[in-house]
């Protein structure tokens, strides 16, 4: 997983509720693609044409957005689908922090697996940071893992909440398998005594037709 | 006298089960009884973890299953679509490689994942399962903690047979009185996810309770728990009862003689206590439901059939407002029309949120005897190669033949569209799934979510149409 500490760069503000993980990867692009390769594909049917050409109005494709890694956005981003080339592609596209007042749930255990940086922040606030996005000369901000703490394209300093095992293993850029492995006798002895307390959960072999 | 215990919840009680550790910031590792596997990523997983030097913790709780990219063309092979080839060879490689149970095409294990795991009585009361699709939440139909995991988590529960879980907060949606004639459980589904918001389940673990699902089967119960991710929540269930027993008796992966009876006393002990507290609860008035029919690009966007398509000029949010007009340039709806009566060119009956049995039996009520409109495709694609057998014992699928639909092999189809089942662009359906995503069906398809009786209903008429005037 990649390490996030600090970024200063360009954000850009989506501001339409519900965007699902269909929106940020359709479905045709999971299969024949590699990861790194998927960022062509970031929210496309936003960002382009039905004729594959790209839309103009869609704020990612204005210059001033343009190598943007702070996505600011709105309610409920991420619903949907499981699939993890969602924050695969949003990443290959060069994202590594999305600002909304909420996230979809199996979304948000995908992103905090990659190193793509997670904030939630009241809407009141995100619409602000929004607002300031759209005002400022250049839509440029700061996120700090470190002390939890945004400075906004205005010069405001915001504090964030973020959950302390996953802040951690952002800053350490830590492999859970490999820290779930270490926990070995911890699962043979749950096995040992859950086999005994519920047997039929390891009993797969069918009885014969 | 010991001090009375806590009253707790069904997934408190199943939560605190699997617990296999307490990690810092309120982290639980917790065990996973199943792992379900589908064809969209099973192999390149299992490459990567053995690529990485790892075996599987506990193969024989890991199953697999194709489902998503594999082709519903009555005379299919393995290799009938461009990625079904690879990705159903790979996996098959992969599971035999790994001691993991593998349901080939044409065997009676074989169909949708969330399908075949109940059928098959893999899915039990008290079970944590999870599986890398997000509608995993229907398992919780019979009792179990299940729920959509990424790619990451699933190499992770291969490797170790557990995962890293922040505990959710609990919810229960009650659902009181009597269901009308001509309602059905995806009714009242939509219409809670109408009513509540498709992001009120966030961060939430969502028990469905009161008369109304004490009154439903099995079948119904996981088309319940299956549009719970539609409600925002990964994890949907409903506690245990005789429906679910008898359910479960003599399926083929359920416990068999003693064993059941033994299991049957633990899953006895699972529904909620009386008096548990839950963060956050919501009354649905059963009575006053519907059949429902979406009319934008979000499940949130329902009404029921017999009233009018809002109008966003109303609405005083204005992200919302912008959300709504976006959703009705991309339908092609005008705001304050009437839903019903409106064109289509599609029917889809199917998928994990309605392509059981009783959905079958239920459109084939409605069709029987009668001829779909002209201009109208309609395609039934069973959730199981177990359900279309049976299906087509009772003589439905010349039910569905003879009145113009297409009988069709079981897959997600044309409700992922990831094996080319896709609707041309521009294009309307009804469908029984469970999303009207923009692209959901194919790119710039349109797509209204209904119940089997309403999709039948609209494949009769050539419009969306009140099932209830039909049947």
């Amino acid at each position: 997983m990649e390490k996030f500490t600090q970024l200063s760069a360009l954000a850009a503000p989506l501001m339409r509720p519900n965007i699902d993980t269909d929106a940020i990867i359709p479905v045709k692009r999971l299969i024949g693609y590699q990861r790194h390769e998927l960022g062509a594909f970031a929210l496309e049917p936003y960002r382009f044409r039905a004729d594959g050409s790209e839309n103009p109005d869609f704020v990612l494709n204005q210059p001033r957005y343009r190598g943007a890694k702070i996505l600011v956005t709105a309610e409920n981003f991420g619903c949907g689908s499981s699939r993890e080339s969602a924050v695969w592609a949003l990443m290959a596209y060069g994202f590594r922090c999305v600002i909304a007042p909420g996230f979809g749930d199996i979304f948000t255990n995908n992103a905090f697996q990659n190193g793509l940086l997670l904030i939630r922040l009241p809407r009141e606030e995100v619409d602000r940071i929004a607002e300031e996005l759209g005002g400022a000369p250049s839509p440029a901000m700061a996120i700090d893992l470190q002390s939890c703490t945004i400075t906004t394209p205005a010069g405001r300093q915001l504090e964030f909440q973020i959950d302390g095992e996953r802040r951690q293993a952002l800053l350490e850029g830590r492999d859970e398998i490999a820290m779930t492995l270490l926990r070995d006798a911890d699962i043979a002895a749950f096995q040992s005594h859950d086999r005994v307390a519920r047997p039929w959960i390891y009993q797969t072999v069918p009885p014969a037709a | 006298m010991a001090a009375q215990a806590q009253p707790r919840t069904l997934f408190d009680k199943i939560w605190a089960s699997h617990v296999v550790a307490e990690l810092s910031g309120g982290v639980s590792l917790l065990a996973i009884d199943r792992h379900l596997m589908h064809d969209l990523e099973a192999g390149a997983i299992i490459k990567r973890i053995a690529d990485r030097g790892l075996r599987p913790h506990n193969p024989e709780l890991t199953f697999g299953v194709p489902d998503h990219a594999v082709a519903t063309d009555p005379r299919r092979r393995a290799n009938s679509t461009p990625n079904s080839e690879r990705l159903l060879r790979e996996m098959k490689e992969g599971s035999d490689a790994f001691g993991i149970t593998y349901f080939d095409l044409d065997t009676e294990g074989q169909g949708i994942v969330h399908v075949i795991g109940p059928e098959l009585g893999l899915s039990q009361p008290g079970m944590t399962i999870v599986c890398a699709d997000s509608h995993t939440c229907t398992h919780g139909g019979l009792g179990a903690l299940s729920f959509g995991i990424g790619a990451t988590e699933v190499a992770h529960v291969l490797a170790t047979q557990t995962l890293r879980q922040t505990r959710p907060k609990t919810m229960r949606v009650n659902f009181n009185g009597k269901v009308a004639a001509g309602v059905t459980a995806k009714d009242l589904i939509l219409a809670t996810i109408g009513k509540i918001g498709t992001g009120a389940g966030r961060g939430h673990a969502v028990e469905y309770a009161g008369d109304a699902i004490r009154a439903m089967s099995i079948d119904e119960r996981l088309t319940v728990c299956n549009l719970s991710i539609e409600l925002g929540a990964k994890i949907g269930m409903i506690a245990p009862d005789d429906t679910t027993f008898e359910f479960l008796a003599g399926r083929r992966y359920a416990p068999q003689g003693d064993m059941f009876e033994r299991a049957l006393g633990y899953w006895r002990g699972l529904p909620t206590d009386e008096g548990a507290r839950f963060d956050v609860e919501h009354s649905i008035d059963v009575d006053k439901v519907a059949p429902q029919v979406t009319w934008g690009t979000s499940p949130q966007d329902v009404i029921a059939v017999d009233s009018r398509i809002p109008d966003p000029s109303r609405e005083s949010d204005p992200q919302r407002r912008k959300a709504m007009e976006a959703a009705l340039a991309y339908m092609g709806l005008a705001p304050g029309a009437a839903i019903e009566g409106t064109p289509i060119d599609w029917v889809f009956i199917g998928s994990c949120t309605n392509g059981r049995l009783s959905d079958i039996r239920e459109a084939a009520r409605i069709v029987a005897g009668r001829k779909i409109a002209p201009n109208v495709r309609a395609w039934v694609v069973p959730g199981s190669e177990a359900t279309q057998r049976a299906a087509e014992r009772e003589g439905l699928d010349k039910v569905f033949l003879s009145a113009g639909f297409e009988w069709r092999k079981s897959g997600c189809s044309m409700c992922a569209g990831v094996n080319g089942d896709i609707i041309a662009p521009g294009q309307r359906s009804v469908s029984t799934t469970n999303r009207n995503f923009v692209g959901r069906q194919g790119p710039n398809a349109r797509t209204h979510l209904a119940s089997p009786a309403m999709a039948a209903a609209a494949a009769l008429s050539g419009c969306i149409a009140d099932a209830r005037k039909i049947g």
